[in-house]
């Protein structure tokens, strides 16, 4: 697996081989990497937008709306990162606020209401740590998501395509069906971070990375997540269209299968999957 | 020459007197409170419920002394005690995470960050959980998960209330995305409470943060807190780096949540058992 798709040049550079987890961590935070809006335009027909939470402001770092997803109607909400820097600051790098939360969980209300399934896409850093935020109740409206979404008598496929930054990640992600990119991660915190609480030393995010089993194959192994989509070789990014099909394969398979549940069967599967979750206790 | 040169190499000092003669055993006796800074006769502290008999300031007390002062006569059955966490990361950082679980469970004598009992409080049977900050910074991994969620399934069989005093740094680093998971998993199981139409009441103690708050600390029928108690989010420290700005005085404190929107009321520890049985009263008869 290359991180940098160009050939070694540089004949001193130390060919030491970074860990396999820090790798796909370095993948997912790829600058080149397929973001949501990405997915969105290669597979939703017909995407229209929607706005706000009725209460505060609309969060860019969130993108909700409705379209047809092989003329099948579907709510997408989904988390946005930006591509340069005048998009990052606009996404705010992809970090929600309470009221992007509260967005997308009108919507997914919304969604229920007309018996529409809800597609989820998740790649954020994490759920953003600021004074605004906190004043205006980060916790509660990521507490009340995850309260909401079990309730939610409609399919709720949830995808982690990038960086599944901890709650910030989480707060769209209980789905019935919980899928990972390959080469996406899924963690409780960040290595960096968790470096520095360890080690006092974020430098060695890389060792942290491989202690946090944050990839796809280890989330499965730990019977989190439902499924891996495979990636083109290379990562996402070499291929973005290949991506989105894979994407799309298991997308139309998973809303196949959950077709076949009433709304109250799919809270319970919800909430039976959800309460099996780390059963690692004697 | 210098004032304050030694004059003589220390192992040539005069001959102390023995330390045993010297020291009158007071440590454990006393104790500084972080209000007030008066010091103060530990058992006065205590028989007060840690709160300063002089300024009130509450200092944190640990999960067992909590549910004897809410619970009548102090008397409780406790359930899941034998829960241990398996270690499903295998984690190691300076020491393997199994070595450091069996070393603070052997200095705080619970078996992991939670007590998960059932009493009575004012006579009326609840449910009720207490974080023990002590454990692992009163972090939540899969057994405070499963503990709760039992804890909201037997409130549900046997019809009573749930109380869940939170006292957390938030998910357990440890364990990793399985801690994460808690989080969902125990809003999932608050649903059904919800929907079973129980009352459920929040109490949020100094700390509370990360990923207890913004799961089912904040999703209490009632959220209520300790005088200034830390609650929010992410912790000040990670938000003083993201801003690179001091915080406000008071910020995330129970006082600043009031204002904000975000809690019931703050309730002092004195009061908290009339409180809670009083809600209860209201929302059960």
């Amino acid at each position: 697996m290359r991180v940098n798709p160009e050939p070694e040049s540089d004949a001193c550079a130390v060919a030491v081989e970074p860990h396999p987890a820090w790798l796909r961590v370095l993948l997912a935070r790829h600058a080149k990497r397929p973001h949501s809006l990405d997915y969105i335009s290669r597979l939703i027909a017909g995407f229209e937008e929607v706005h706000g939470d009725r209460s505060f402001a609309d969060d860019p770092a969130i993108v909700a709306g409705f379209g047809f997803f092989e003329d099948r109607p579907v709510m997408v909400v989904a988390e946005q990162k930006g591509r340069n820097t005048k998009q990052k600051l606009y996404r705010n790098f992809g970090m929600p606020k309470p009221e992007g939360y509260r967005k997308a969980l009108r919507v997914m209300q919304m969604a229920a209401k007309f018996g529409r399934p809800v597609i989820t896409l998740l790649d954020t850093p994490g759920a953003y740590p600021g004074i605004d935020a906190e004043e205006r109740g980060q916790a509660e409206a990521i507490a009340r998501n995850l309260r909401e979404m079990s309730r939610l008598p409609v399919p709720v496929v949830a995808v982690c395509i990038g960086e599944g930054g901890s709650g910030g990640a989480l707060a769209l992600g209980v789905g019935n069906i919980v899928l990972m990119l390959e080469n996406a991660v899924y963690s409780v915190i960040s290595p960096e971070s968790c470096a520095a609480i360890i080690y006092r030393d974020s430098a060695k995010a890389e060792q942290a990375a491989a202690a946090l089993r944050l990839t796809a194959e280890d989330l499965l192994g730990l019977g989190l997540i439902d499924g891996i989509v495979p990636e083109p070789p290379g990562g996402a990014h070499e291929d973005p269209d290949a991506a989105a099909e894979s994407l799309r394969e298991h997308l139309r398979l998973r809303l196949d299968e959950l077709a076949a549940y009433d709304g109250p069967a799919l809270v319970d599967h919800r909430y039976a999957k959800f309460r099996k979750m780390g059963n690692f206790f004697a | 020459m210098s004032w304050f040169k030694r004059d003589r190499p220390p192992d040539e000092k005069l001959p102390r007197i023995e330390d045993k003669e010297r020291r009158v055993r007071t440590e454990g006796l006393w104790q500084k409170c972080e209000g007030c800074r008066q010091i103060i006769w530990k058992k006065d502290l205590e028989d007060n419920w840690n709160v300063c008999p002089r300024c009130g300031a509450h200092s944190r007390i640990d999960a067992a002394a909590r549910l004897r002062m809410l619970l009548d006569g102090g008397v409780y059955a406790e359930f899941d005690a034998s829960l241990y966490s398996s270690d499903p990361l295998d984690f190691v950082d300076k020491q393997p995470y199994r070595d450091k679980l069996a070393a603070v469970r052997k200095a705080t004598g619970v078996s992991d960050a939670i007590i998960s009992a059932e009493g009575k409080l004012d006579g009326r049977l609840i449910q009720i959980c207490s974080m023990e900050n002590k454990f692992i910074g009163g972090s939540m991994g899969a057994v405070v998960g499963e503990k709760i969620a039992r804890a909201i399934e037997r409130a549900m069989e046997k019809r009573t209330p749930l109380v869940i005093v939170s006292a957390s740094g938030g998910a357990r680093m440890q364990e990793g995305a399985v801690s994460l998971m808690q989080m969902a998993k125990i809003s999932a199981a608050l649903m059904r409470l919800d929907e079973a139409r129980l009352p459920y009441v929040s109490v949020l103690t100094d700390p509370t943060t990360g990923g207890v708050t913004a799961s089912y600390a904040m999703l209490g029928d009632l959220n209520i807190a300790e005088p200034g108690a830390l609650i929010g989010f992410a912790g000040p420290r990670v938000i003083e780096q993201t801003i690179r700005q001091k915080l406000p005085e008071g910020f995330q404190r129970a006082e600043f949540l009031v204002k904000h929107g975000m809690l019931d009321a703050v309730v002092p520890r004195l009061e908290m058992k009339p409180y809670i049985s009083k809600a209860l009263r209201f929302f059960a008869g």
